[in-house]
């Protein structure tokens, strides 16, 4: 009799039977989803035949939750309770998006911030999840059975706490999460694989919210970033918002009421997507009061007020460009993703500034899912004959807080993906029994400059003298770019470690600011460098001068004391203040009035030390 | 998955341990490792096989930013040979060392404040010439004299130059950025 065969679980049944895995992109103003099916990927339309889903959630007072086009008509009438664009509060607190003109009622939450809907309180993980549910219910039914898994996109420049939060977002949708995959390297795939490309290309990524760049070399099968840089506080939307300020402007208008000002940003968007076909478009809008706007737009005005806008992309690209160590003419070919590239001057400037136009063969909008999906069907281990492999890279460097409000980079920005880094520190203090361990993220070297990911503490180190123990900590950055840490004192072998699962991310201003500061501010940087180490110094020298004349102060006569004490004072005195020449002047001569009394204090140790001990024991 | 964590970075990739570098061979090696371990490949797999694959690709990886650098690549060498190259704490440098480290660093001290970016450019190459320089002789003491205590003097000293470009790097970038 022959005998059943059951497969071990976890192990694909059959080689032949094809996994269903999707590739989805999470975007700021729409959502898609895509899979690879008899070799090609393709994005899944819903029952209308539309791909695009609307990133629109609608909650109503019965408990209905309404996504994409459906939501998106309710925007008008009950605009507290639709919520738009919620990928720009993923990973952020209250204190990030309060100068965001928005509808909604937001609830301070410690971390991330929530939204008070007529359907209860809302985090944006679960506006989110709600999305990437109906995505899921659209592939199952098209599809015609369960997944095993997704690949969602991030932005590249995603921060940790951004990408916790839409990994969060899959799992409460019931995804299983294959990877997190960066939104210009699913581009890059798809676009790729669809030409069989070889050599540098850069994937120049503007989309509703973000901006990325990212320059990857194609070889053999392989896909490697270089290196990416972004501004996460610049899109399509800017273009809008500025188009919007300029018809209020030329209709001689000032303060709108919401409903006014939501109609003049869709005419203002609409404008915007008719000057990609038309050299000119007519702005026509009846408001509330009845008062009709009547204006001429044409693409030479257009291109007018929105260049600096499209000036702001150059500077990431010339970063991108400087990690990478190319030049524009290194580069083979520029991909153009998301729906803001389809603007002509978008386009020409690119083409001027890499000196060659861009490619745009593949629809900037469904590039990103169709990579995504390719991806996927590659991780669900669908293989193929055509195989290929991925080496990303983090955007934002890692450090450590250490004395003086200094970060210490652990991992720097660009490095390969999986990576770890260990670090040693060691105590400050004599008798220095625990350690708090400060995760940061950022280019600038003063703490107050980066963004905190993380706190937590090392405690049961073993009391030794300032600078004896030695604290191993070690950064782990796995595939999906996500950290985790872990510290251990070497001696004694205490441990501990944590997942950083941050309360908040880095707010769009921040992530944007951090990076221009940084360069802009270079010397700002090593001024306050030196000073903060110049603090450190004098400070250890103050302390170990006060612990030796609490032991040994009877060593000194009433006048080398008096010289001692006046030393002390002018370097604690010089310690207030933030002149680091004069700090560093004042400890060396606290250095130098105490040299006498060490080297007493020395014999003084050696005298006891060889107390009571026989010659023989030596 | 099998996987020796004990072996050398020059034995996992195949190379013979030497300063002299085949990079395309390691640059080739590198991406077939990664081709066999990296997590993308065990994606669908069990938590701990998951594991496995983070930490080898992690070592692959690192492995490969090692060797691939010139300062890393001599530093990892002296260290499999047992010396210590003493950068923290090893501050004695011979005098022309130090008088030409103090020109440099006035250089671009000087070529700084005047924020342009073409000359500071110029520093760079010629900073590029010393390191090359003191690359080629770190390669000689560690291949054919195998006299490490030069050639972790020469570590300290590519250390040095390694800074510098990073400052010049920051001027540019605070010119340009």
């Amino acid at each position: 009799m022959a005998l059943l065969q059951i497969s071990e679980p976890g192990l694909s049944a059959a080689p032949h039977q094809h996994r269903l895995a999707v590739g989805i992109d999470l975007g700021t103003t729409n959502s898609l989803v895509a899979t690879v099916r008899s070799g090609s990927a393709a994005c899944l339309p819903d029952d209308d035949g539309r791909t695009l889903l609307p990133s629109v959630v609608h909650y109503g007072a019965d408990q209905t939750v309404t996504v994409g086009h459906a939501a998106q008509k309710r925007q008008n009438q009950d605009p507290a309770n639709t919520v738009v664009s919620v990928k720009r509060f993923m990973g952020r607190g209250l204190t990030d998006v309060a100068d965001a003109a928005t509808p909604y009622r937001f609830v301070d939450e410690p971390g991330m911030l929530k939204l008070s809907t007529a359907a209860g309180i809302k985090s944006p993980v679960e506006v989110s999840a709600d999305i990437l549910r109906a995505l899921r219910t659209r592939a199952e039914q098209s599809l015609g059975g369960e997944l095993v898994g997704a690949v969602i996109t991030v932005p590249a420049y995603f921060d940790d706490a951004q990408r916790q939060a839409t990994k969060d977002a899959a799992r409460l949708a019931g995804l299983n999460v294959l990877r997190l995959l960066n939104e210009p390297t699913a581009a890059a795939i798809a676009y790729g694989l669809d030409n069989a490309s070889e050599g540098t290309y850069v994937v120049y990524d503007l989309g509703g919210g973000t901006f990325d760049v990212s320059i990857l070399e194609l070889t053999r099968g392989v896909f490697e970033v270089r290196a990416t840089s972004g501004d996460s506080q610049l899109g399509g939307d800017d273009f809008d918002h500025r188009l919007y300020c300029w018809i209020l402007e030329a209709a001689g208008l000032s303060q709108l009421n919401d409903k006014d000002a939501r109609l003049l940003l869709t005419k203002a968007r609409q404008a915007k997507e008719a000057l990609t076909e038309h050299a000119s478009t007519q702005i026509t809008a009846k408001l509330s009061d009845d008062s009709v706007i009547d204006v001429e737009l044409t693409a030479e005005i257009f291109q007018q007020i929105t260049d600096h806008l499209v000036q702001k992309t150059v500077t990431p690209v010339r970063r991108a460009l400087r990690d990478a160590r190319l030049t524009a003419d290194d580069i083979k070919g520029v991909v153009l993703v998301g729906g803001a590239t389809r603007m002509p001057h978008v386009r020409r400037a690119v083409a001027q500034l890499f000196g060659k136009p861009p490619l745009t063969n593949l629809d900037p909008d469904k590039v990103v899912a169709l990579g995504a999906a390719m991806q996927a069907n590659v991780l669900a281990g669908n293989k193929g004959d055509d195989d290929w492999l991925l080496l990303d890279v983090i955007p934002l460097s890692l450090g450590l807080e250490t004395m003086g409000g200094l970060v210490e980079k652990v991992i720097p920005r660009n490095s390969t993906i999986p990576t770890a880094r260990a670090q040693e520190f060691t105590t400050f203090k004599d008798g220095q029994t625990a350690m708090a361990i400060h995760v940061l993220q950022g280019e600038r070297e003063l703490v107050t400059d980066c963004r905190s990911l993380a706190r937590f503490e090392l405690r049961g180190i073993p009391a030794m003298v300032a600078g004896a123990a030695r604290i191993r900590v070690t950064f782990q950055v796995d595939a999906d770019g996500l950290l985790s840490v872990s510290a251990q004192e070497q001696s004694s072998g205490v441990q501990a470690s944590i997942v950083v699962k941050p309360s908040y991310g880095l707010s769009d201003d921040e992530i944007g600011r951090m990076l221009s500061d940084s360069m802009a501010h270079a010397g700002d940087d090593l001024e306050a460098r030196k000073l903060a180490e110049a603090r450190v110094e004098s400070e250890s020298i103050v302390n170990a001068t006060l612990a030796a004349l609490e032991q040994d102060g009877d060593l000194l006569n009433a006048d080398e004391r008096q010289a001692v004490d006046t030393a002390l004072a002018a370097a604690q005195a010089a310690n207030a203040g933030s002149n680091a020449n004069l700090i560093r002047t004042a400890a060396e001569a606290l250095n130098q009035a105490s040299g006498d009394f060490a080297a007493r204090r020395m014999d003084r140790a050696v005298s006891r030390g060889l107390a009571g001990h026989k010659v023989s024991d030596f | 998955m099998n996987f020796d964590f004990a072996q050398n970075h020059f034995a996992l990739f195949g190379l013979p341990q030497t300063f002299a570098l085949d990079r395309a061979a390691l640059d080739a090696r590198y991406k077939a490792l990664q081709a066999d371990y990296h997590p993308d490949r065990f994606a669908s797999h069990d938590d701990a096989t998951r594991r496995m694959s983070l930490q080898i690709a992690t070592r692959v990886n690192e492995a490969y930013q090692t060797l691939k650098s010139p300062l890393a690549r001599g530093r990892y060498l002296l260290t499999l040979a047992g010396v210590d190259t003493e950068e923290e704490t090893n501050t004695a440098m011979p005098m022309d060392f130090l008088m030409a480290q103090m020109e440099w660093r006035e250089a671009i001290a000087d070529t700084r404040a005047s924020r342009s970016v073409d000359a500071l450019e110029a520093l760079n190459r010629d900073l590029a010439q010393d390191t090359a320089a003191l690359t080629a002789e770190l390669g000689a003491l560690i291949d054919v004299d195998r006299d490490y205590p030069a050639a972790a003097m020469a570590v300290r000293k590519l250390r040095f130059l390694e800074k510098l470009h990073e400052e010049i790097g920051d001027a540019i970038e605070a010119v340009l950025f």
